[in-house]
C-alpha cells in the first residue's frame, strides 16, 4: 500500500488529554460569550481579546509552550482538546489563535533565547497577538516568488514591500513575515528569511479588507522602508522556507480544518429534533456525522505523530483538503434541505448561520493553502512525480 | 504473527487466476483448506475453546487483507460466526459458513434469505430471522444467484419445513457483523485499486510523458487516496471494541462511509485505466465489481447513515462533536 496513507492508524486520545476537557468545558460553560449561532460560526474567525486573554489567565494560550514562559506545557493531545471545544462552542479565538498555534512553537524552535524571553510570556499572557505575513499581491499559491525585501544596513534591517490576505493584521501586535533578504524572486526558496515585526513602528500601513459577509478578518499591509533590528530575525538567514514549512503540519492537520461548519450542524440537528426530522434528513444529518468521525481520526493519528516530534506535512494536506470539503458541503447542503419546501417555516438564526457559512465557505479551502497547491503535494507524497 | 502467515496463504493461493476460477465455479478446495487446517477459521474462538483468541482489533488487519487479495471464499464470515456462536451448545459445523444479516418468511412459509454474500457456495449459513439467529444447511436450500455477472451472492430459499438451528435472540448481530466485514472488505480492496491505478499512472505514457506527471490525473488520485484514507480508518472503528461483536454504532459509520466512498474511488480508478480497464483480462475489475456489490449488501450508505442521524436526534444536548468523540465505548488496544 501506498505509505502515505500508512500513517493513518486509529488513536485514541490519552486519559491525560481526556481529563483535560472537562475543565475546557467548565470554563467554557463560564465565559462563552453569548451570543447567536452565525456570530458563533464565526469560530476562528471571530475576534475578542478579552476572551482570549481568559485563556490566558489559565495558561491555554501557549497551551504547548514551557510553563516556564507561562504556558501550560501540555502536549499535542492536549492542544487537540481544547481546540476541539472551543471550536464545537464556537469560542471567539482569533485574537490569540496564530500566536498560539504557530508563532509561539516556531519562536521556541527556532528564535534566540532573548526572543523566546521576550516574545513567549506575552503570547502567553494573551498580550501579543500575532500575524503571519505570507501572500503578497503578486505571491499567492506561489508563495516562493515574494518580493519583499528585507536588506542589511547598520544595525539590522531595513524592509520594503507589502503583504496582502493576512488574516487579523489589523488586529495583531506582530507579523510573522516570509521575506526576501538575498537573490531574486527567481531563485525561489533559497534567500527568504523571516523576521518578527512590530506592527506599531514607523513605516507601515495596515489596511482591512472588507470581506462579502461584512466582516473585515484580512488586512494589507506595507512596508516602506522599515527598519528592523539585528533580533528581528528568527532563525537562520536563508532557511525561512525549511521554517515555514515546519509549521504546517500544525497548520493543517487540526480540528480547525473540518469543524467550521460544526455550529451549524448543532444547530440543523436540533431544529431537527424540534420539528421532526425526515429520513432523507436523518441520513444527511448521519452523513455529516459519519464523515466527521473519519476525519476526527484521520486528525487524532497526525496529532500522535506530533506529540511524538514528526512533522507530517504530506499527511496533514490530506487532512486539510478532504476535510474542507466536508466543512464546505455541510452549509450547501443544509441550505438546500431547510428550503425544499417553500412553504415551511425557516428558523431565522438558522437562516442566517446557513447563509454566512455558504458566503465564507470558499475561503475554507483557501486559507492555509489551497486545494491545488495540497492536491499536489498529496500527489508527490503518492510518488507520482 | 497470523497477519502475515494468511497474506502469505492469501498471496500464494489467492491469485487473479483463482479468484477468476472459483467466480466460474471452482471451489477453491487448496485455498479453502489451507485457511481451514491452519487453524484460521478460529481466530476470534477464545483460547480455552482451542481457538486464538484474537480481539476484533487483531482480526481487523486481516479482514483488510480479505478484501486486498478479493478473497473469494466467505472465511471472514465463518470466522465471525464462531464469534456468534460462542455462547452455544452446538460447535460450529464443517464448511463454508456465511452472513445473512436479513432473512423473513414468504407468504408461503419459505425462509429467504436475499443476496446473501457468498450464498453461491456456502455450506452453511448464520441467519438473522427477526432477531432470532438461525444455523441453516445451505443444501437444502434453492439458490438463485442475483444475475449478475460474476457475483457471488445468491438469495437462499429454504423450504418451510427445513431444519434450522436455533442458536439465540443475537440475531441482530450478524448483520453488524457482516456490515463490519463488509466494511473492512472495501478498505482493503480500494487499497488494492488505489496502488493498482498509481502504478498504471506511473508506467502508461501519453503525450510523451507518463499520464501521473499531469496535474489533472494527479488530483484525481489525491483525492482517491483521500478517500481510501477516511474509508480505512473508518473501517477500523469497526473492530476498535473490546466487544465479542463490532459495536453498533461504529459498524454503522465504518459501513457508511466505506459505502460512500466506493462510487468515487471506483469511478476515479476506472477514468485513469481508460477502456482496458473494464476488460475481463484487468485485474481491476476483480476489486471495482466486489466494491459496488459490498456497498450495497447488508444496506448502503443510506441505511446506515440513517442509523447514524437517528442516534445523534436520540440525544438531546449532544452535539456533533461530543457524540462522535464517544462513538467507541472503550478504549482500542
Amino acid at each position: 500500500m501506498s505509505s502515505l496513507l500508512d500513517a493513518f492508524r486509529l488513536t485514541a486520545l490519552p486519559e491525560h488529554a481526556e481529563a483535560f476537557r472537562a475543565e475546557v468545558k467548565h470554563f467554557l460553560a463560564a465565559h462563552l460569550p453569548r451570543v447567536s449561532a452565525d456570530v458563533r460560526a464565526r469560530s476562528w474567525t471571530g475576534f475578542d481579546a478579552a476572551f482570549s486573554r481568559e485563556l490566558a489567565r489559565r495558561g491555554w494560550v501557549g497551551l504547548t509552550l514551557p510553563q516556564a514562559y507561562g504556558g501550560a506545557g501540555l502536549d499535542a493531545f492536549s492542544r487537540f482538546v481544547l481546540v476541539e471545544e472551543l471550536l464545537s462552542a464556537g469560542a471567539p479565538v482569533a485574537a490569540h489563535w496564530i500566536a498560539d498555534r504557530q508563532s509561539g512553537p516556531l519562536i521556541l524552535k527556532f528564535g534566540s533565547d532573548a526572543q523566546k524571553d521576550f516574545y513567549l510570556p506575552r503570547i502567553c499572557a494573551g498580550q501579543a497577538f500575532f500575524c503571519i505575513g505570507m501572500s503578497e499581491p503578486n505571491s499567492g499559491s506561489d508563495l516562493a516568488s515574494v518580493r519583499s525585501r528585507a536588506t542589511r544596513c547598520e544595525g539590522g534591517w531595513r524592509l520594503s514591500g507589502r503583504k496582502i490576505w493576512t488574516t487579523n493584521a489589523h488586529h495583531a501586535d506582530y507579523m510573522i513575515a516570509l521575506v526576501r533578504t538575498s537573490g531574486a524572486p527567481e531563485d525561489r526558496q533559497s534567500g527568504l528569511s523571516q523576521f518578527i515585526i512590530d506592527l506599531k513602528q514607523p513605516g507601515i500601513s495596515i489596511r482591512p479588507i472588507v470581506d462579502l459577509a461584512g466582516d473585515a478578518h484580512f488586512s494589507e499591509v506595507a512596508f516602506d522602508d522599515v527598519l528592523l533590528g539585528e533580533d528581528a530575525l528568527v532563525g537562520e538567514e536563508g532557511s525561512g522556507w525549511k521554517q515555514v514549512n515546519a509549521e504546517l503540519a500544525f497548520e493543517r492537520s487540526g480540528p480547525e480544518r473540518f469543524y467550521s461548519s460544526v455550529v451549524l450542524l448543532d444547530l440543523w440537528a436540533d431544529t431537527l429534533r424540534r420539528n421532526g426530522a425526515s429520513a432523507a434528513e436523518t441520513a444527511l444529518l448521519g452523513s455529516f456525522i459519519t464523515q466527521l468521525t473519519s476525519l476526527r481520526n484521520l486528525s487524532l493519528a497526525l496529532t500522535a505523530l506530533l506529540a511524538k516530534g514528526e512533522s507530517p506535512v504530506v499527511e496533514a494536506a490530506l487532512v486539510k483538503d478532504i476535510g474542507t470539503e466536508f466543512e464546505q458541503a455541510i452549509p450547501a447542503a443544509i441550505a438546500a434541505s431547510i428550503s425544499a419546501d417553500p412553504d415551511a417555516p425557516v428558523d431565522e438564526e438558522l437562516y442566517r448561520t446557513v447563509a454566512y457559512l455558504n458566503q465564507v465557505a470558499p475561503t475554507f479551502s483557501l486559507r492555509g493553502g489551497t486545494r491545488e497547491i495540497l492536491r499536489g503535494m498529496i500527489a508527490r507524497g503518492l510518488g507520482l512525480r | 504473527m497470523f497477519t502475515e502467515a494468511i497474506e502469505k496463504i492469501l498471496t500464494d493461493l489467492c491469485t487473479p487466476a483463482q479468484v477468476r476460477a472459483v467466480e466460474n465455479g471452482d471451489c477453491a478446495s487448496a485455498l479453502w483448506r489451507e485457511l481451514e487446517d491452519g487453524g484460521f477459521l478460529e481466530l476470534l474462538t477464545p483460547e480455552v475453546a482451542d481457538g486464538a483468541g484474537l480481539s476484533l482489533a487483531a482480526v481487523f488487519p486481516i479482514f483488510l487483507a480479505f478484501g486486498r487479495h478479493a478473497l473469494p471464499l466467505p472465511v471472514a464470515q465463518s470466522i465471525a460466526a464462531r464469534a456468534l456462536m460462542r455462547d452455544c451448545p452446538h460447535a460450529p459445523p464443517t464448511g463454508m459458513l456465511s452472513l445473512a444479516g436479513t432473512a423473513y418468511r414468504e407468504a408461503d412459509g419459505r425462509l429467504c434469505a436475499p443476496r446473501m454474500a457468498y450464498g453461491a457456495l456456502a455450506d452453511f449459513a448464520l441467519v438473522n430471522l427477526g432477531g432470532e439467529l438461525l444455523l441453516l444447511d445451505c443444501s437444502q436450500a434453492q439458490r438463485v444467484r442475483s444475475g449478475v455477472h460474476g457475483s457471488q451472492c445468491a438469495t437462499l430459499y429454504w423450504p418451510q419445513d427445513a431444519e434450522g438451528i436455533s442458536l439465540g435472540s443475537n440475531g441482530s448481530e450478524v448483520r453488524l457483523f457482516s456490515a463490519a466485514i463488509h466494511a473492512a472488505a472495501i478498505a482493503g480492496a480500494m487499497e488494492k485499486a488505489l496502488d493498482m491505478t498509481l502504478e498504471y499512472c506511473n508506467d502508461r505514457v501519453q503525450f510523451g510523458k507518463a499520464i501521473g506527471k499531469f496535474q489533472a490525473v494527479q488530483h484525481q488520485l489525491s483525492v482517491m487516496a483521500e478517500q481510501v484514507a477516511a474509508s480505512r480508518i473508518a473501517a477500523e472503528l469497526a473492530f476498535a471494541s473490546n466487544a465479542t461483536v463490532p459495536d453498533a454504532l461504529a459498524t454503522a459509520i465504518a459501513k457508511a462511509r466505506t459505502s460512500m466512498a466506493v462510487p468515487q474511488v471506483t469511478a476515479t480508478a476506472h477514468a485513469l485505466f481508460g477502456a482496458i480497464g473494464v476488460t475481463e483480462e484487468l485485474d481491476l475489475q476483480l476489486f471495482t465489481r466486489r466494491l459496488q456489490e459490498w456497498r450495497v449488501s447488508e444496506g448502503s450508505e443510506t441505511h446506515w447513515n440513517g442509523l447514524v442521524g437517528q442516534a445523534l436526534l436520540a440525544q438531546p444536548q449532544v452535539g456533533a462533536s461530543e457524540f462522535v468523540r464517544n462513538v467507541i465505548p472503550s478504549q482500542p488496544a
